[in-house]
């Protein structure tokens, strides 16, 4: 490979390969096992532990899992899973944007005494062990009836979707500059339209990404549903491992196409809209 | 509802409006709201948050309160006890074992997890065209649930069936076994959470100023040096920050490892939050298990203290070198 030398451009030499090869075997390492989930799923029962690369894909297994059959099977109700976690993921997102956003406000445009405070409460929900909060919640949830209620899972989701939404949002109002919403004051706006009109239209992709962001982590969460939900209220990441399940014979491929249906909407979130997903990530953690 | 916005737009960064250079604090502005009213707002706006942070902090007092009870299923009718709990917990060995397999996957973990993120972010940096690819699929382990991704090793570690074995000749090597399952967490641990690391890695990387490498690129300064001198202490920071989320996200835990492992086989992967599980979900002994968690959030706590301060120091260090 001839390469001519133009002055100020790398070349590839022999570092830049060993570079780019050890890339390679990262996204490798990083990558077959979402590969091998897929080529799973796509096996049908005869072939799931007898061929390992080469077999004759089918799309039975998603079926199977979203169906009665699949139930009757397995003792696992994943429609009921997905509806519960839809439920439950989006209404502590909602219940958290209509709380954080006014508190992320707060946080990023006033220095406030106590502001610091509060900010920092919510950080280390974070890093609190969540077994902590879980068993007394687990003992109050069963006296006052909450236990595998949609309303008990909102409630406790606020520890994964809160801290996450204020922190990434604080930093969003803190970087938008002042001037906007002091000139649209000026022009004859209220306190609350300048709010509406100007700064919450600006933090809008902001909002989009910790909205996302969190659905994700709520969506993920195994904890909170594993102890607070029973079957009514209990949600996809239970359901999954259920497949795997003790006693009984193990449905591999089945385990895989469930494993591959409650990963999918973080995939192509993840796929869709990466680059506001990283930009949520950093600006929650170094920012914070 | 852009319209609004249009006449300030966000691209002109410039004081906006007509209002000149003194506008921005001036007094009796259309909105006539009193000096009370308006240092109250914030903490309005904060309420709902607030009540939101009370209610979770009641379970997490009441959490605190249970470890010196003796509350257990079978006994709803508790009385203080004091330090007993912690004095028979802290005499146990199961419970020092946990302590033990917490420690080694918490530290393990952050290490590989650091050096390889590092190293992944510093590879993509370079910007070539294998690593533009790459990129973009670089979030995914980390946006897959824990639980999934364990699910998934699992398939793939299985002894007779797993793809494992079979792709590296292994035979029925047993990869959950008493002496590897710790191993093959920390294996799952890194696979999930290297990208996260790499990622605010690469976050930190981009926002350097250029100056101070063009300068030694100009002096002729080798990369190595570049990287030891220049880089290594302006990204310290942000390697800091991955360091604390991952070491403190570690020491509790809890989804992966249950999934592959539920703690076994004995005692070999039961970290502090699966022991805290068993006696306080499983065995019902609620106090027993708020006292594991207690112990556990006093360890998250002084060493979050302790991993903050250093952050701070290489914080100011890190300011100081960039001037």
């Amino acid at each position: 490979m001839a390469t001519e030398l133009k002055p100020g451009q790398k070349r590839l030499t022999p570092g830049a390969i060993f570079a780019d090869i050890a890339i390679v075997a990262w996204f490798v390492f990083a990558l077959f096992p979402i590969l091998w989930m897929l080529l799973l799923a796509l096996k049908n029962d005869a072939q799931q532990t007898s061929t390992y690369f080469a077999f004759s894909p089918t799309l039975e297994n998603f079926g199977t899992v979203l169906s009665q059959r699949g139930t009757d099977l397995t003792s696992v109700d994943f429609k009921s899973a997905i509806l519960m976690s839809i439920l439950n993921c989006g209404g502590a997102v909602l219940v958290s944007l209509l709380i954080g956003i006014p508190a992320a406000y707060a946080a990023g445009r006033y220095r406030f005494k106590g502001s610091e405070d509060l900010m920092f409460n919510m950080l280390s929900f974070r890093f609190a062990p969540e077994l902590m909060v879980i068993v007394p919640l687990f003992v109050i949830y069963t006296q006052i009836g909450l236990f595998d209620t949609v309303f008990g899972m909102i409630w406790v989701l606020q520890l994964v979707t809160m801290p996450l939404i204020v922190w990434i949002l604080r930093s969003y109002f803190e970087d938008m500059p002042e001037d906007l919403e002091q000139a649209a004051l000026l022009d004859g706006y209220t306190r609350r339209k300048a709010f509406t009109m100007v700064a919450l239209p600006l933090v809008r992709p902001g909002i989009a990404a910790a909205a996302l962001l969190s659905f994700i982590f709520a969506w993920n969460n195994y904890v909170f549903p594993l102890i607070l939900s029973d079957t009514a209220a209990s949600t996809v990441t239970v359901a999954i491992t259920k497949f795997l399940g003790g006693g009984g014979q193990a449905y591999y491929n089945l385990t895989a196409a469930a494993a591959l249906i409650g990963a999918l909407p973080p995939l192509v979130l993840a796929l869709t809209i990466q680059r506001y997903l990283v930009q949520g990530l950093s600006f929650g953690a170094v920012k914070g | 509802m852009s319209t609004a916005t249009a006449q300030s737009s966000p691209g002109g960064p410039g004081p906006a409006g007509p209002d000149g250079p003194d506008g921005s604090r001036r007094r009796g502005a259309p909105p006539k709201v009193s000096d009370r009213a308006r240092k109250l707002r914030p903490y309005l706006l904060s309420v709902p948050a607030l009540v939101v942070v009370i209610g979770i902090l009641y379970p997490f007092v009441l959490g605190a309160y249970y470890s010196i009870l003796n509350y257990t299923a079978s006994n709803p009718e508790p009385h203080v006890v004091w330090f007993a709990n912690f004095a028979s917990v802290l005499k146990d060995p199961q419970f020092w074992a946990s302590v033990r397999v917490t420690a080694i996957f918490a530290v393990a973990a952050t290490v590989i997890e650091t050096v390889l993120g590092v190293v992944i972010a510093l590879l993509l940096n370079r910007s070539s065209f294998v690593g533009k690819i790459f990129e973009r699929v670089l979030i995914l382990p980390l946006m897959i649930a824990p639980v999934i991704a364990a699910t998934i090793w699992k398939l793939m570690f299985n002894p007779q069936f797993g793809v494992l074995n079979h792709v590296f000749g292994l035979g029925t090597f047993d990869w959950l076994s008493k002496d590897t399952a710790l191993a093959s967490s920390i294996l799952v641990d890194v696979w999930i959470y290297t990208p996260f690391v790499a990622i605010l890695v690469l976050a930190g990387i981009r926002s350097l100023p250029r100056e101070p490498f063009e300068a030694s690129d100009v002096d002729g300064a080798g990369w190595w040096y570049m990287f030891r001198r220049l880089m290594l202490p302006m990204m310290w920071p942000y390697i800091l920050v991955a360091v604390i989320f991952r070491f403190m996200d570690c020491l509790k835990a809890f989804d992966h490892i249950f999934v592959l492992t539920a703690g076994g086989p004995g005692l070999a992967t039961r970290t502090l939050q699966i022991g805290a599980y068993e006696d306080s979900i499983i065995f019902q002994n609620f106090s027993r298990g708020s006292t594991y968690m207690f112990l556990l959030w006093i360890l998250v706590f002084i060493t979050a203290k302790y991993l903050v301060g250093v952050l701070g120091k290489a914080q100011r260090r890190a300011a100081g070198a960039e001037e």
